[in-house]
């Protein structure tokens, strides 16, 4: 029971992008098209699960002075991983990316998430705040990208949505689209959870 | 010249944070005042200096020797925690005022994406030393441009009629986007004159 509510956490509630306002470079980065955002959702909550789960197993052997270097080589550890994972199995994601995929490392939804939750929960359940935490890392990236691609390109995953006579808004996958998606999505999620409670 | 040229492409066109959202966070999380956010900019400076320096030693006379290139994100977020603590400890030692002044915002350099990110595109860029060093330093330029003009707007905002919904961050996202605009008219001034 518990291990899902450390999953449930991260998707909605402690939603790391729309509530944590947390890894914004990224988010902003690689929200031109959807693919990409998809991309960047399941490398980072790859690397979110590994370190999670590595961080929590070593939490006892780790001195408290130095732990936040000793994170900082895990977590570049498996960002290294899978950056040549996707270097060798999809080379036009690892094009599109480019250098956000090394950034993952200084991504702060995954250093707060092992600051905050790994150091101090057993593993299993560590892993599960990544998995929960990644999928909303996911969520949000997919909602940011789906919207600006369709209004700045007209098209959902590559594919045309609408004919010829539409012009899309090219201002949204540029770099001004970026900010005014990810800001109105935000204020959206306030909107709807605080009414909720009301 | 081409040194001159890189300073206006990377403090007008290619901004760090408003076109290669570089350094968002401390850009959207110590931006409330004016006077943090230049204090946050020279430390960010002063690191994205010496970090591009360290890091091209760094992959030129360790990586590429040993042929561990693939080890560049270990090595050079290595260099850049180190860096950043060893300067900690200078200043401390050094100059208590600056230390003060500038003390708050070291420790979040390290996770500041815009310094590792500057040490990578360095490389990629295949740069030489001494370019490496003036695009560390005109990062940090464009980094301090575009936080303090906005450090500035968001003191307004602060008094401004806000509706609930868009109350802090989305509000600044906004603010930032509009920004970004103004930034992308630049990039026409670039063809046309050079």
């Amino acid at each position: 029971m518990n291990l899902w509510k450390d999953f449930k956490n991260g998707i909605i509630k402690e939603n790391p992008v729309l509530r944590l306002v947390l890894g914004t470079c990224p988010t902003l980065a690689v929200t031109t098209a959807l693919f990409n955002g998809i991309g960047m959702g399941i490398a980072a909550t790859a690397v979110l699960i590994g370190s999670n789960l590595i961080i929590s197993a070593i939490k006892k052997i780790v001195p408290n002075e130095v732990r936040i270097p000793i994170y900082i080589v895990v977590i570049a550890t498996f960002v290294t991983a899978v950056q040549m994972l996707i270097q060798a199995f999809s080379p036009e994601l690892d094009k599109q990316l480019g250098i956000f995929i090394p950034l993952i490392v200084v991504n702060c939804i995954i250093l707060a998430r092992a600051e905050s939750f790994a150091a101090k929960n057993p593993p299993l359940n560590s892993v599960m705040d990544g998995i929960g935490m990644g999928i909303g890392f996911t969520l949000a990236l997919v909602i940011i990208s789906s919207v600006r691609e369709i209004l700045g390109a007209g098209t959902i995953f590559g594919m045309p949505l609408f004919g010829a006579g539409f012009e899309p808004a090219l201002i949204m996958i540029l770099p001004p689209g970026g900010f005014l998606v990810f800001g109105l999505t935000i204020a959206a999620v306030n909107k709807l959870t605080s009414r909720k409670k009301a | 010249m081409t040194l001159l040229l890189l300073l206006v492409s990377t403090v007008f066109i290619n901004n760090f944070v408003l076109s290669r959202f570089l350094g968002i966070c401390p850009f959207l999380g110590v931006s409330k005042k004016v006077e943090t956010a230049i204090g946050m900019s020279v430390a960010v400076t002063f690191v994205m200096g010496l970090a591009s320096v360290m890091s091209w030693l760094v992959q030129y006379f360790v990586l590429v020797p040993l042929h561990i290139e693939y080890m560049q994100t270990i090595a050079f977020i290595l260099v850049i925690a180190g860096l950043v603590q060893f300067v900690e400890m200078v200043i401390k030692k050094t100059s208590p005022t600056l230390y003060q002044a500038l003390g708050v915002y070291l420790p979040l350099i390290t996770t500041n994406c815009a310094v590792l990110g500057v040490a990578i595109l360095n490389i990629q860029s295949s740069y030489n030393l001494i370019t490496t060093l003036f695009n560390g330093i005109y990062g940090g330029i464009s980094f301090t441009v575009a936080i303090v003009l906005f450090a500035g707007v968001r003191e307004r905002l602060e008094t401004a009629p806000i509706p609930k919904a868009l109350e802090g961050f989305p509000i600044a996202m906004i603010a930032a986007s509009l920004f970004s605009i103004a930034f992308l008219g630049f990039g026409g001034l670039f063809s046309k004159f050079f």
